[in-house]
């Protein structure tokens, strides 16, 4: 249900970018007059960032694949789960409501006065603000669900070290969820009450300040940020482990640097604001600190590299997602130190090189992030295997498409094309009719991809329960699942998650079966032996192709 | 909020593996343990986001209060201190009657639990009664929440009537606070406000405005007096009057007053659907000595209920 529904905000999204991008052609009027393209941008940002980033894949795919991973029957909170859902559902009427009111325009981060007193689209506004606080909480129990889950209900005898990357990253984003999100559900209210009401908490008039609201948004939003990349994070984490056929290099490494992520984004708010008046020695702690969350992260990417090094390497779709994953995430995190160091930032602040930054992160990351867990799971939660080569061209679309679009808006942004801007001088025309060219051939890349998939749920194969070889509790069970995620007589076989040796490929399933029980434990390795290892490629679980 | 509990009452008992289960435990749940840590578990972590959703609020406050402490100092002499301190005893009595049912729960007692529950959704209402005739009284002199309701502006009329009725009073006679006929019998322009100085003096006159202003209170609850509201505000605001131009800055104290106020009252009423919730199943018999975590996890947000209350009092009503 999460899927369709966080798939469809995706695409009515991906159609507001679309008609930015559009408008885009030409530096005057194009498709819209400047309010319109105004709330074109917002609704894009709004529902993009609300309705399917944040409860993008821990809804979609952690709620469907985190119990399994772990050997068990449920969420520890089946009704709560439920609940979750129906708040989003909610929530999204709101949003879409706020259509009906015309829309909203502030930009996505509601900045004060101008949502608070200036914006004329009053009840639009109180609408959107209304449905993001609902899904504040969707989120938020989500989070407690999933934590609490990986706490009580791991399969008999899985330690937490036995729990796959991608459990770790959603405990990692269930921490965040629960800690941050409140502080913008109150941030939310408030603002709902200072437009309403007047309370005077945002109005310089009346003893307020408009800053404040900066603040108290991006100690949300920031973290927010992680929640949307964590998952991803964990995902590549295990695609990158199964179509290398190598155990995860560094499997404890990656595992706390999740948690650090979680725990260090919560101290970065304020590169949000270092054009807002701060002081500077708030925004030089910021900016140190900011540079620091580079480390837990560096840490993980070198680790999957560590990782596909003399790894028997299979170029599957979900594995292309994951290694453009790899590359265009780094683009986005590298960038993001260009805006992390105060001084560039000053130059660079609210210009396309922030919006081409968090593009690559955002879309580049989480969105590849989530369609490499799309593909690598598809089989398992539907049963059946889609086309590889369709899937192959619709990636090469996505990927060049993406890249097309957002790479010269760095460029673009550093030479001081704003964002938010309707109009722009002629200088930036062909950077922005590159980006638009690419934002088309995303779109294709997208239909295509869709059609590949919903094609397989009619006349795909139908699929073995182990395709890839992954060596998680969830290969273990039929595609698709029983009921209570395995049957009932072949209870799951716990041990390390990635101990490749365990399994084998079966011709005649066209899919991998566990051979042996899976090692208790990743004996702790040296690099030397990581090398040697690798040398020896064939000992690998043996494959038909 | 319901499905904030983590336990399920499936009335199956069958089982599957050759033993029974408790009927109250959940398909998903190895043992009843399981399922009741389980609950705790998510219920704390819930507990948590409850207090970092009002901690944004305290930040709030605090960077008011750093930045307008004249505010805060104008605007809380409005405030009604006793009634404040009856509402937390109200929520500590309520507490402690709660955790007394979480107990008689565990020792299988459902119709001493169903009592306590019962006293404690009592607890609740008093205090909701006590905020709503709070309220009203500040709703009486102008004082609201925002714009729009606030009717500021008869706030600060009154601010200014009685500035002039205590200029004209310290013009004829030295201002006693113990001698209401003298007082009152000196002509006063305009209406005399209630709630500001001369609080005596005022109370001959106000007693008539108090019959029509208050509600009679309603009948359970901590048994105050009707007109207990407006002659505890008077003696409390004492002479404390309000300079016209002082009444903004009282408005931004107000603000975060009834922001605070406002949603840990919500939390209240929450709190006490919940309660009335499992009271009714206590009624039925339904806990036992191994299934009684919706008392337990209902008694838990109860408690931050109250606790939270206990930080808002002081900073809203005792600063000084």
């Amino acid at each position: 249900m999460y899927m369709i529904c966080v798939l469809s905000a995706f695409l009515l999204g991906g159609i507001f970018a679309l008609l930015v991008r559009t408008e885009h052609l030409t530096g005057g009027e194009t498709i819209m007059s400047a309010e319109t393209y105004n709330r074109v941008f917002t609704l894009h940002g709004a529902v993009m960032v609300f309705l399917f980033i944040i409860p993008g894949i821990p809804a979609a795919l952690g709620n469907f694949v985190m119990p399994i991973m772990l050997g068990t029957l449920d969420v520890v909170f089946p009704r709560l789960n439920l609940m979750s859902w129906y708040l989003w559902m909610t929530g999204g009427v709101f949003f879409v409501a706020s259509l009906a009111f015309g829309g909203i325009d502030t930009g996505w981060t509601f900045y004060t006065p101008y949502s608070t007193t200036y914006s004329p689209y009053g009840p639009a506004i109180i609408c959107a603000l209304s449905g993001a606080f609902i899904l504040g909480f969707s989120s938020i129990l989500t989070g407690v669900n999933f934590l609490a889950t990986m706490h009580m209900l791991r399969a008999k005898g899985m330690s937490w070290f036995q729990m796959p990357l991608f459990c770790w990253s959603l405990y990692a984003t269930a921490i965040m969820q629960i800690l941050a999100t409140p502080v913008l559900a109150i941030t939310l209210l408030l603002l709902i009450a200072e437009r309403t009401l007047s309370i005077g908490i945002f109005d310089p008039s009346l003893g307020g300040d408009p800053v404040l609201f900066q603040h108290f948004f991006w100690f949300y939003s920031h973290p927010a940020v992680y929640i949307m990349i964590l998952p991803a994070m964990g995902v590549v984490s295990d695609v990158i482990a199964v179509y290398s056929h190598k155990h995860i290099f560094g499997y404890k490494f990656i595992a706390f640097s999740s948690v650090a992520i979680a725990l260090l984004g919560f101290l970065v708010w304020g590169h949000h604001l270092f054009v807002s008046g701060q002081s500077a020695l708030l925004g030089t702690i910021f900016s140190l600190i900011t540079f620091s969350i580079a480390i837990p992260t560096a840490i993980k990417v070198f680790n999957w590299l560590a990782t596909m090094y003399k790894g028997s390497i299979d170029l599957k779709c979900a594995m292309l997602y994951a290694m453009s994953f790899i590359w265009v995430f780094s683009i986005g995190g590298l960038t993001g130190l260009h805006c992390a160091a105060i001084a560039t930032d000053v130059h660079l602040h609210d210009t396309y090189f922030v919006v081409a930054h968090f593009h690559y992160v955002m879309v580049g990351g989480t969105v590849f992030g989530f369609l490499a867990g799309l593909h690598h799971w598809w089989p398992k939660i539907f049963g059946k295997m889609y086309d590889e080569f369709w899937g192959l061209v619709a990636w090469a679309l996505v990927f060049i498409g993406f890249n097309l679009t957002f790479f010269p808006q760095f460029f673009m942004g550093a030479q001081g094309m704003p964002r938010r801007y309707w109009h722009y001088e002629p200088q930036f025309q062909a950077y922005h009719v590159a980006s638009t060219i690419g934002a088309y051939m995303q779109g294709l890349g997208f239909v295509l991809l869709a059609g590949v998939l919903l094609y397989s749920l009619f006349a795909g194969k139908k699929a073995p329960r182990n395709p890839w070889g992954g060596t998680t509790l969830e290969w273990q069970t039929t595609s698709p699942p029983p009921l209570e995620n395995f049957p009932h007589d072949e209870p799951p076989i716990v041990g390390d998650p990635y101990d490749f040796h365990a399994i084998e490929y079966k011709e005649e399933l066209e899919g991998y079966v566990l051979v042996a029980a899976p090692a208790a434990h990743d004996a702790e390795r040296s690099i030397v032996e990581e090398i040697v290892e690798g040398a020896e490629a064939d000992s690998y679980g043996s494959r038909g192709n | 909020m319901t499905q904030a509990h983590a336990t399920t009452h499936d009335a199956h008992g069958h089982d599957d593996h050759g033993h029974a289960h408790d009927p109250n435990q959940a398909h998903h749940f190895e043992s009843m343990e399981q399922q009741v840590a389980s609950g705790k578990l998510g219920m704390w972590v819930f507990l948590a986001t409850e207090i970092l959703m009002f901690g944004g609020l305290f930040c709030a406050y605090a960077v008011w209060r750093a930045r307008h402490f004249e505010a805060f100092e104008i605007g809380h002499k409005q405030l009604n201190t006793l009634m404040g301190f009856i509402n937390t005893l109200v929520l500590i009595a309520s507490s402690f009657t709660m955790a007394w049912a979480v107990r008689t729960a565990q020792l299988n007692k459902n119709k001493a639990t169903a009592v306590l529950l019962a006293l404690t959704f009592l607890g609740g209402c008093g205090f909701m009664t006590i905020k709503y005739f709070e309220y009203k009284a500040k709703w009486d002199h102008g004082i609201f929440v925002g714009e729009p309701w606030g009717h500021w502006n008869t706030f600060r009329e009154e601010a200014k009537t009685e500035l002039e009725a205590e200029k004209t009073a310290t013009q004829l006679a030295p201002p006693t606070t113990g001698t209401p006929g003298l007082v009152n019998a000196l002509p006063t322009p305009g209406k005399t406000p209630e709630g500001f100085i001369g609080a005596d003096a005022a109370a001959a006159d106000a007693h008539g405005h108090e019959a029509e202003a208050h509600a009679p209170p309603a009948a359970h609850g901590e048994g105050h007096e009707p007109a207990a509201e407006g002659e505890s505000a008077h003696a409390a605001a004492g002479e404390h009057h309000i300079d016209p131009d002082d009444a903004l800055k009282a408005r931004t104290f107000f603000s975060i007053y009834f922001c605070m106020t406002g949603l840990h009252g919500l939390h209240v009423l929450v709190g006490m659907g919940l309660i009335a919730w499992i009271f009714f199943r206590a009624l039925k018999g339904e806990f036992t000595e191994t299934y009684n975590a919706p008392v337990d996890l209902v008694g838990l947000y109860w408690h931050l209920v109250d606790l939270i209350w206990i930080f808002l009092f002081p900073l809203l009503y005792l600063i000084s």
